[in-house]
């Protein structure tokens, strides 16, 4: 007869000292857990409740201009920085961290229209309706001293003065070009006072414009007469043009995808195309209620952030059609510009009330170092109300954000109004030939025509 | 000599490979053995795949999505490569079950002519090491009645109850005593609650909750004069059933009583708790199981299982199996995916129980059986048998979890036999710790009440939860339905409490006939619906007695103007 009984020696099983840390022994034989799902579930509850209960996204708000601001700059060399002008020609740079300016640069005559900085981070570039581009020397050394006097103001390294006022400016990714927005797009080196390079293809104010981060030598514009341009500095022609039915605001390049650009659109939406198949958009994201005025992607080209003229910012998922998350605050007024900080966990808006804001990009993130049990557990919440977030309880929970009343009513009234539209439309097909009215899906319902 | 090769058996728990069972022979036979344990070397790999599917079948925990109907590329992808994940995370958790994992599970194998029910507790207890005989014992209380017994749910504590009044709380690692008080009136069941700090006793009147130290903290007026209790760990559920037949569900972190029902079926002391999803089952005199939820007052199921009363019911951990036992002297074994018998054996009971690991313990007179499947494939034969002294009346059998003991509660008091085989040799710390501190056992609380489920998620089938629901035709809610939301307006309206008038406008009589003015306002848009039903129904029995007539008689159908 052979036997053998299960026989524990407690020496195996528990702890020699008291200083060593308790055995945990695994086992993860379902047999030994019952009603997994409904435990996940209640997990998953819970963790969405959690979530709201510590969504603070609001950190702080940067008070100092004195008109609105209408651009901002981010420096890809220094997390902490943020460059913004306004409209009474006001150049600030802001620490993030005390939410302070640590250095002005007065200069502009008028509105400043336009901010970037050369992705070594030593010169800004500035552009405003005064008809000058000045640029500024900021490289590190300058920065390093935050123990000056707050209102420490700098000389401007060059000043160059053009022809019309200037809309827009963006430098290029990987080199030492940038480009000017104005009645026209002017390619301009540091050195030269005369733009190197001229393109002008339609007739109207160019509005927007932006460097593609992955070829250097590509950049999209947008004009007042409702089209999105690409360009090519290499040859002498405009490559591309997409004209829509209403104008576009902003456009933002995913840095992760760099074929891909979003456009801010002011109808409310914003459109996501393929540089090299513009017929169609990929993707449309509607949720603003107003005009969409800026568009910036974060740098894990996952998220973007924008900013609407109906005093909200809004975060949406790259290929998501409507937003993850609205931020919204009495104090603030349309938002003119927004940017995602370099380390993706941050948004700042800048808007009309004069005031620079700071947020959180996820809004119940716990700030500061996370130990690494903490993290664990939260991305196995994360992960279990991912899981669950379709059933209605926590569906419910997870999508309830609280609008200010104007936005509620708004939104209302274009679902209405989009309603009746579809419906109309639902019946007009039903009592007609079929195939002969065609429903144009949305992502290319709003384009016109694509130019060559 | 055991104790050596116990000790030997732990270090090469790991190897696989060679062969178990061929180095844990008896010294004399290991030479002899040598050359065999080559040629099984490769039969053992061609099984060790298979077992590897196996055990992947069971980590992976039902079939994967099919993905060919999904038109949506992007959701495709997504689910592919979630799938992958699964497979992963299967294929490692079956390669952690096979070598990492500390202990390997008892067994009992006669050698020769033996028979493995013949072998007796005696020589059991010579082949194994002190420890595990130490934990076979009778201990004697002729005087205190009849003793159930019921253990924590990491296998460390019993509480035992002797029917004229004996309370006693026993650490089973230390055999220590720890609690022991005299009620001095009937108790007639005893549970423990989610540790060993509480526990429920069903005395004469009511039940009542008591401490580790024996200071009564609740008496539970509300359920009356309880037959049997039983916890439902996840759910912080005390399920009870009385003397007359009422089934009572009640919350104990909050007190709150969940669910009260009158089973309708009379006095009953056969009462368990489906570990597998949380359904209590009820085994009725006339012969039917009902199982019980605690958000429906009409039982979930109803099965005629025996042509007499059901003398007991046991429920396999993982769920799909049922044992129930009648006065004819049969055990059936039910399958409760498809509600069939899969097999009658012919024993006594009047008390079953399975193991964590599958075999069922059979208790009549003072006989006690074990039945096991040898080959997984639900066909239960007789593993093990034990006869206590002659006047000793079983009146529970219960396995221990985490190890190898059953513990028997009978009229002398209570006893432990060692049954090889019978429990899970790898105790999971998060899940259930025998070895756990007082430390472990305060986060083991909190964390087990964060994970409290609601009395909803009681199911027949527990996988559902989160599943899609087909979307059905929209339903005409049924008379019930539509009684009960006419009951549920009318309540309300009761409710309403109106604004105290002054000046002599507050007379009693005009408060009533405003009351009564509620009433039939929540009263009238039913009242309107079911006399538009009644019309259109009869609208549609009208032109019936037409149809019924031969053609030549349809003329003197009286028609009424509609």
């Amino acid at each position: 007869m052979k036997v053998k009984v299960i026989s524990r020696s407690t020496d195996e099983f528990t702890r020699e000292r008291s200083q060593d840390l308790q055995r945990v022994f695994r086992n993860f034989d379902p047999s030994l857990r019952s009603q997994e799902k409904a435990v996940e579930y209640v997990r998953a509850l819970n963790a969405a409740k959690l979530d709201k209960i510590f969504a603070r996204p609001f950190i702080g708000a940067m008070d100092g201009h004195r008109d609105s601001i209408k651009c901002m700059a981010k420096n890809p060399n220094y997390l902490k920085a943020i460059f913004s002008g306004s409209d009474d020609g006001d150049i600030r740079l802001w620490d993030m961290a005390s939410r302070r300016t640590v250095c002005q640069f007065p200069g502009h005559q008028g509105a400043v229209q336009g901010l970037t900085v050369s992705t070594d981070g030593s010169i800004l570039v500035s552009c405003g309706s005064d008809c000058t581009v000045r640029l500024w020397n900021v490289s590190d050394a300058n920065l390093a001293d935050s123990d000056n006097l707050s209102d420490n103001s700098a000389k401007p390294q060059a000043v160059y003065v053009w022809k019309n006022a200037f809309r827009a400016v963006d430098h290029q990714w990987d080199g030492d070009l940038f480009a000017t927005a104005g009645a026209q797009v002017d390619i301009w080196n540091h050195n030269r006072s005369q733009p190197v390079n001229t393109f002008d293809w339609g007739s109207d104010t160019t509005i927007s414009i932006r460097f593609n981060p992955g070829e250097p030598n590509i950049l999209a514009t947008s004009a007042n007469d409702r089209s999105i341009t690409l360009y090519d500095l290499r040859m002498s022609s405009p490559a591309r043009k997409v004209i829509m039915r209403t104008k576009t605001n902003s456009i933002a390049w995913n840095p992760m995808e760099p074929m891909n650009f979003t456009a801010a659109n002011e109808d409310c939406n914003c459109y996501s195309y393929d540089a090299r198949k513009l017929e169609e958009a990929k993707c449309v994201h509607k949720d603003h209620v107003s005009a969409v005025m800026d568009i910036d992607f974060s740098p894990t080209g996952r998220e973007f952030v924008t900013g609407s003229y109906d005093r909200t910012v809004r975060i949406f998922q790259y290929n998501g059609g409507h937003s993850r998350e609205i931020y919204h605050t009495k104090r603030m007024q349309r938002v003119f510009c927004v940017k995602y900080s370099c380390d993706a966990s941050y948004v700042i808006s800048g808007s009309d009330d004069t005031n620079l804001r700071l947020w959180k990009a996820k809004a119940s993130e716990q700030l500061g170092v996370v130990l690494p049990r903490e993290r664990k557990k939260h991305e196995y919440l994360e992960a279990v109300k991912n899981r669950y977030k379709h059933l209605p309880e926590v569906k419910r929970i997870v999508r309830h954000r609280h609008l200010p009343k104007p936005v509620y009513k708004a939104a209302n009234l274009r679902r209405t109004m989009i309603e009746a539209e579809r419906r109309k439309e639902q019946r007009r097909k039903a009592h007609s030939a079929p195939g002969s009215i065609v429903t144009e899906p949305v992502r290319k319902r709003r384009i016109i025509k694509e130019v060559e | 000599m055991a104790a050596f090769w116990n000790s030997f058996d732990s270090e090469i728990s790991g190897c696989d490979c060679l062969g178990d069972s061929h180095l844990r022979q008896a010294p004399g036979d290991s030479i002899a053995s040598v050359p065999y344990i080559s040629v099984t070397m490769a039969a053992k790999k061609e099984n060790s795949d298979d077992e590897v599917d196996e055990k992947v079948k069971k980590y992976l925990r039902g079939e994967a999505a099919n993905l060919e109907g999904v038109k949506d590329k992007k959701l495709k992808g997504q689910l592919a490569v979630r799938e992958d994940l699964y497979g992963k995370s299967a294929k490692t958790a079956a390669k952690i079950e096979k070598w990492l994992l500390p202990s390997e599970g008892g067994y009992l194998e006669a050698e020769g002519i033996e028979k493995t029910w013949r072998i007796k507790q005696e020589s059991i207890a010579r082949e194994v090491d002190i420890l595990s005989s130490r934990n076979q014992y009778d201990i004697v209380l002729p005087e205190l009645g009849p003793y159930t017994l019921d253990f924590t749910s990491n296998g460390r504590y019993m509480a035992a109850a002797g029917r004229k009044g004996h309370l006693a709380i026993v650490d089973m690692k230390t055999l220590n005593l720890i609690k022991e008080i005299q009620v001095r009136e009937t108790v007639r069941d005893v549970a423990y609650l989610h540790n060993e700090l509480f526990f429920a006793a069903a005395q004469k009147k009511y039940p009542y909750i008591y401490n580790r130290e024996g200071t009564e903290l609740h008496c539970l007026k509300e359920h009356g004069p309880v037959l049997r209790l039983q916890f439902l760990k996840n759910h912080f559920l005390l399920a009870s059933i009385n003397k007359f037949g009422q089934l009572r569900y009640q919350d104990v972190t909050m007190g709150e009583m969940i669910g009260n029902f009158r089973t309708g079926l009379g006095r009953t002391d056969v009462m368990q708790v489906n570990p597998f999803n949380g359904v209590v089952a009820l085994g009725h005199s006339s012969g039917t199981v009902t199982m019980w939820k605690p958000t429906s007052s009409v039982p979930l199921v109803k099965m005629l299982c025996h042509p007499g009363p059901v003398s007991s019911l046991a429920f396999h951990p993982n769920g799909h199996l049922m044992a129930t036992s009648g006065r004819e002297n049969k055990i059936k074994i039910w399958d409760l995916r498809k509600f069939e018998v899969i097999q009658t054996l012919p024993c006594h009971a009047k008390t079953l129980n399975f193991s964590q690991k599958g075999l069922l313990a059979a208790g009549t007179g003072s006989f006690i059986q074990i039945l096991a499947d040898f080959s997984g494939s639900q066909n239960y034969s007789s593993y093990m048998t034990h006869s206590m002294a002659k006047g000793y009346q079983v009146g529970k059998v219960l396995f221990r979890p985490y190890e190898d003991i059953l513990g028997i509660g009978h009229s002398m008091g209570w006893s432990s036999i060692l049954i090889p085989g019978s429990g899970e040799p790898n105790f999971d710390s998060w899940v259930a710790n025998p070895f756990e501190t007082s430390k472990q056992r305060r986060e083991k609380e909190v964390h087990s009440l964060l994970d409290k489920l609601p009395p909803e998620t009681i199911m027949l089938d527990p996988t559902k939860v989160g599943t899609v629901r087909v979307p059905q035709k929209k339903e005409k809610p049924t008379k019930k339905d539509v009684e009960a939301e006419m009951e549920a307006a009318i309540e309300t309206a009761k409710d309403t409490e109106f604004k105290k008038k002054t000046k002599g406008r507050n007379k009693p009589s005009k408060r009533a006939k405003k009351r009564r003015e509620m009433i039939d306002k929540a009263k009238r848009p039913f009242l309107e619906q079911q006399t538009q039903e009644h019309e259109t129904s009869r609208k549609k029995q009208k032109t019936n007695p037409e149809t019924e007539m031969p053609k030549s008689l349809q003329r003197f159908v009286r028609q009424k103007a509609t």
